[in-house]
């Protein structure tokens, strides 16, 4: 049985959140969200079992990391997946918890953008951190939502101010080096009629035998705000990953995400958007490789509560060997939401005998005036293709990687930042061989 | 100069024999059109010889310059010189047209020896123009979306990339319009050499007024029951096939539905 005591308690978190300056209001929602996670049951996920998985069980919450003097000292498996050489950079890489590296071009600067780590923003910038932290993705929603408020030990802040448009990505790389548990927290805050496009890498550089990844991110996209998510997530295989990535809309704004979800440990992925204001947009792309025994689950929602709103959710998901992977894709438009569209399509591509491969796609319709579909399938590589392509003189290896890759690529195309997308090809490469 | 030899060949697919022992050779430099109306097995030889997975060769000998082709895998068919332009080529999303092109091209060319990006942007914008296709066709999905007269196209611009030794197209004329079809045949007839071979498969002789073939069979049963010159060609397009059939006492030319 896996113990439900949670290791730290009320004195650690106090002594954890004073030694890093932190305002009374984050000691606060820290300590009250310490004592719920005690309380609070671990999350649901459709058809996968996770009462076993061990999310909350860790000696340590904290590991030193030194600042980086300079990008050049980057292990090559991350250093790839930046530029170097452009000084204008807009780059935040963090090793376990801690900010190694980050930089913002000075024009940016100028116009009110903010990007830097948690800490920095919620010393700096209080008032606004207040304002979203655990707004999109609410404490007690569960232990691991309440155990990650009270233990969050990373991430990074984005806001951008209105009307601000900010034509190159903002890139963040999560280095996961030793530490046995990271709580990391994003929040992006894109204001009225602002443009921001974020990538961000979660990479392991180590193998521990067994480590905690606990993520939360939230966006928030005001009205006409426009943000573009992308991500890549390859975290190696003794890690347990819980991962929530929530999006918020405002009137007319869109949010966009393309996710590459490439872990090699258990992993239970949420991915929702909740359009509230009229007119806006949801839009999630995400592909998955499983490969050994991994157990994954991947839930994408979209939910429609304003009027005139648009969701998409499209997963492609390929399982190996003996990985299991369950796709849950949920439409849902609630009352009121006339007019709105909620679309969904999920494939899932088997390659092995053993693999488990399972896609549910769900729409709960609570308004008349709307269009919803959705489409789904669990198969194999279609021997037709594959004689198609031998046909040509492809060998057969060869003409399967280029059926996975085709299959894998309307998340790999979406990815803005050409060496994070090179790097996800190779991840693919890697994890599909 | 390449050889197809094809002696004896039988054919099932799920147990039922369609072919019931077709000979046929084809050689470098020669045309061939073998015609029949719909069921008689002339799709049925083309898939056989190219090694589709669902059909079975229960006897004879398929060779090309000797070499056993019914030991080879497919990949191995065509890299040893074989074509098949295929009449429903399938559909293969987020592969581009050109990367799958230059994927086919280096794997005849084999490691080390890759086709440079240069010369292959040349030659794939050379036959594009050739065939008057939209330069946007190249980083299409493979056939993708295609029109079927796009996807004929296809099959006629991958044959003059690949430049087999053999080629077999299996019905391209069926679904074309007359320009289409001028095109298509623009491309075999340029393909037209001491080197190159071709079987051409059709059940209209409309073709072959713009592809001129050195000998035609007729097929019935799963079988050539009747080989000559072009002038067969033109006589089953003036008399249909019933006078073959009078000739030879066959009531139903048939074997089986063909898919």
């Amino acid at each position: 049985m896996i113990e439900t005591k949670l290791p730290f308690d009320q004195q650690y978190v106090r002594s954890f959140s004073e030694g890093r300056g932190e305002p009374d209001w984050l000691l606060n929602v820290r300590l009250q969200a310490l004592a719920q996670a005690e309380q609070l049951p671990l999350p649901k996920p459709d058809k996968t079992k996770i009462d076993r998985w061990n999310f909350t069980q860790f000696s340590a919450h904290l590991v030193e990391s030194a600042p980086l003097s300079s990008l050049e000292e980057l292990p090559e498996q991350v250093k790839v997946l930046i530029d170097i050489a452009e000084e204008q950079k807009n780059v935040y890489v963090q090793r376990d918890h801690t900010c190694a590296y980050v930089s913002l071009a000075d024009e940016l600067k100028e116009k009110g953008v903010i990007f830097t780590d948690l800490a920095t923003a919620v010393r700096e910038h209080s008032e606004l951190v207040q304002k979203y932290f655990m707004d999109g993705v609410k404490v007690n929603e569960h232990r691991l939502t309440a155990l990650h408020a009270a233990l969050v030990n990373g991430g990074v802040f984005v806001y951008v101010p209105k009307h601000v448009q900010i034509d190159v990505p903002l890139q963040a790389v999560y280095v996961h080096e030793k530490a046995e548990a990271l709580f990391n927290h994003v929040i992006i805050v894109a204001d009225v009629g602002s443009k921001v496009t974020y990538v961000e890498n979660y990479i392991s550089t180590c193998e521990r035998s067994e480590a905690i990844v606990n993520i939360v991110a939230e966006v928030f996209a005001l009205d006409d705000a426009h943000v573009f998510f992308g991500a890549v997530d390859s975290l190696a295989k003794g890690t347990t990953t819980y991962v929530n990535r929530r999006g918020i809309t405002g009137r007319h704004a869109r949010i966009e995400w393309a996710l590459g979800l490439m872990n090699d440990g258990n992993t239970i992925s949420e991915n929702v958007t909740r359009l509230i204001g009229d007119g806006s947009l949801g839009d999630t792309k995400t592909v998955v490789v499983s490969r050994g025994e991994q157990v994954q689950n991947f839930t994408t929602s979209v939910i429609h509560y304003g009027k005139h709103t648009e969701g998409y959710i499209l997963k492609h998901g390929v399982v190996r060997d003996e990985a299991t992977s369950i796709f849950n894709g949920i439409g849902k438009i609630e009352h009121g939401a006339s007019k709105s569209n909620a679309e969904q399509e999920s494939r899932v591509l088997m390659l092995s005998p053993k693999a488990r491969g399972d896609a549910n796609p769900i729409l709960l319709i609570d308004e008349d005036d709307v269009t919803a579909g959705h489409a789904a399938s669990v198969g194999r590589v279609d021997p037709m293709q594959l004689y198609y392509l031998m046909s040509r003189g492809i060998p057969k290896v060869e003409a399967e990687r280029l059926i996975i890759h085709g299959f894998l690529a309307p998340v790999v195309n979406e990815i803005p930042i050409e060496r994070v997308k090179k790097q996800l090809i190779e991840v693919i490469e890697r994890k599909v061989k | 100069m390449a050889t197809l030899t094809i002696k004896d060949l039988h054919v099932a697919i799920d147990g039922k024999e369609i072919l019931k022992g077709v000979n046929l050779e084809i050689k470098g430099g020669e045309f061939h059109a073998i015609m029949g109306p719909n069921g008689t097995g002339k799709s049925t030889l083309s898939a056989a010889i190219m090694g589709h997975p669902k059909y079975e060769v229960t006897k004879g000998s398929i060779t090309l310059d000797g070499q056993d082709v019914l030991e080879m895998e497919v990949d191995e068919r065509a890299r040893a010189g074989l074509f098949l332009a295929m009449q429903y080529p399938s559909e293969i999303s987020g592969v581009t047209n050109a990367d799958f092109l230059r994927s086919a091209i280096n794997a005849r060319r084999g490691e080390g020896n890759e086709i440079s990006l240069m010369k292959f942007i040349r030659q794939l914008d050379e036959k594009m123009a050739f065939l008057e296709m939209n330069p946007d066709m190249a980083h299409r999905y493979l056939n993708e979306g295609f029109s079927g007269g796009e996807k004929k196209r296809n099959e006629i611009l991958q044959l003059m990339m690949l430049q087999p030794k053999i080629a077999i197209l299996d019905e391209i004329d069926s679904g074309l319009d007359i320009d289409a079809l001028k095109v298509v045949a623009k491309g075999v007839n340029d393909m037209r050499n001491s080197d190159f071979g071709c079987l051409i498969i059709t059940h209209y002789q409309r073709l072959l007024n713009y592809i001129t073939p050195d000998y035609v069979h007729v097929m019935m049963q799963g079988r050539i029951v009747k080989s000559g010159g072009p002038e067969l060609a033109q006589r089953l397009e003036a008399e249909g096939y019933d006078w073959i059939k009078r000739e030879l006492g066959i009531e139903d030319e048939v074997v089986e539905q063909e898919a």
